[in-house]
């Protein structure tokens, strides 16, 4: 009877795994379906821009900063033994715009954006707000959720942009100014190497992937949260962990069908 | 109402920077200012070995970049790789006895096509092949026939 008890674990978990994957996927539909409802509410979309973008602009700023001033630096240390050092701008331009800018911004989107979505929406339920504006006649899904995943998907690439930016910024701050590597040759090998469809566009292209992955989990996880305190706590922290494996899994398979050759 | 204003004005601001960070990203990082295909004609040339050669390699006139390499196939007739290239649309007076040498720029660098014009009066057009070319030149085999030369020396 041990056996047929696993067999039967596994088609327990079989059969939520499916009914997770189609009822956020009839939850997406249900987004997009209401998109258009949102031309006559920009101020809806407004409001979310705020909390989802504005606000999380200072931690990416810094975080980009950051990541590039230590590449900057790291990457100096390794070129400077083979005398390839005027390569450094070369080398992190594209290891941002490639990868670590649409991954580490999706990373921290999700713990400052993500979170903070799916707690928001969870506790509304919560507090049975959501079933409130269906007494009234209000759909809470255009009113609540759609303005919220627009933003999340509307902010992603313009947030990554900025990290990649920033990022080289800092580099060219520590291997320019700091550490001597040659001004001309840190833009033009970076110029000369770094192509506009390939690389910076395929970037956006990967930024607007995560943005949708980020905040589908985020108002999905605050949705379908179970309408208690501990449901909540336990949404938020689902809505981190499943944006940040969903984000590197998409990752890998978008730089094979990108930059596979 | 104060509050609203503000909130537009700082949603405004980002909208803004990201932008603006896309186009530092496309302007001042990418090689948006250079030739990235469009508008130009194709050349082929065939060699026997192309080294290290990729597609998107740059092919250059006196070190001034001309064009790109958009295709490198095989011709399994007569066992020589067939190199397509790019080439601007105002770089249309290149002769057409050039030979189409392969090249490394610096020692470790990046290989590319550098042309070696001729004096003819006739000009190469769109979907002509390089009647001569050099190949790339193989480190090892290089390597390989300074040793041998210096065995035979008495």
């Amino acid at each position: 009877m041990k056996i047929l008890d696993s067999f039967q674990r596994l088609g327990q978990n079989s059969e939520r795994l499916f009914a997770h994957t189609g009822a956020s996927s009839l939850f997406l539909l249900r987004i997009l379906a209401g998109i258009p409802s949102l031309c006559g509410h920009m101020r809806l979309l407004l409001q979310q821009m705020y909390s989802v973008g504005v606000q999380t602009l200072t931690i990416i700023s810094v975080s980009g900063l950051a990541v590039g001033m230590v590449l900057g630096l790291q990457m100096y240390n390794i070129l400077v033994d083979i005398s390839a050092e005027n390569t450094l701008g070369h080398v992190v331009a594209l290891s941002l715009v490639r990868e670590l800018g649409p991954v580490l911004t999706g990373l921290l989107f999700a713990g400052r954006a993500g979170s903070a979505l799916t707690a928001e929406i969870g506790l509304m339920k919560a507090t049975d707000q959501l079933a409130g504006m269906e007494m009234m006649a209000v759909d809470p899904v255009k009113r609540v959720i759609v303005p919220r995943f627009v933003a999340g998907v509307i902010s992603m690439p313009l947030l990554a942009a900025i990290f990649s930016a920033v990022g080289i910024l800092g580099s060219y701050l520590v291997g320019v100014d700091l550490l001597g590597v040659d001004e001309g040759a840190f833009w033009s090998r970076m110029q000369a190497h770094v192509d506009l469809y390939g690389d910076v566009l395929n970037g956006v292209i990967k930024s607007l992937v995560f943005g949708i992955l980020v905040a589908w989990i985020a108002v999905y996880e605050g949705y379908h949260a179970e309408a208690t305190t501990e449901g909540v706590s336990q949404a938020t922290t689902r809505t981190v962990v499943h944006s940040a494996f969903a984000i590197l899994g998409m990752d890998f398979i978008l730089t094979g069908l990108m930059f596979g050759d | 109402m104060h509050d609203t204003r503000n909130r537009e004005i700082a949603v405004g601001i980002f909208v803004a920077i990201g932008l603006a960070a896309l186009l530092m990203l496309s302007l001042q990082v990418s090689n948006i200012s250079n030739f990235t295909g469009g508008e130009g004609y194709t050349l082929s040339a065939r060699f026997d070995n192309i080294g290290g050669l990729k597609v998107k390699s740059p092919v250059r006139i006196g070190g001034v970049r001309i064009g790109r390499i958009t295709d490198i196939s095989y011709d399994e007739k007569i066992y020589e790789a067939v190199v397509t290239m790019r080439i601007q649309q105002q770089q249309n007076r290149i002769p057409d006895d050039t030979i189409a040498n392969i090249y490394t720029a610096g020692l470790l660098g990046e290989q590319y096509i550098g042309l070696e014009p001729g004096g003819s009066e006739t000009f190469l057009t769109n979907g002509d092949e390089f009647s001569e070319t050099t190949s790339a030149i193989v480190l090892e085999r290089l390597i390989g026939e300074a040793i041998f030369s210096k065995k035979n020396d008495p």
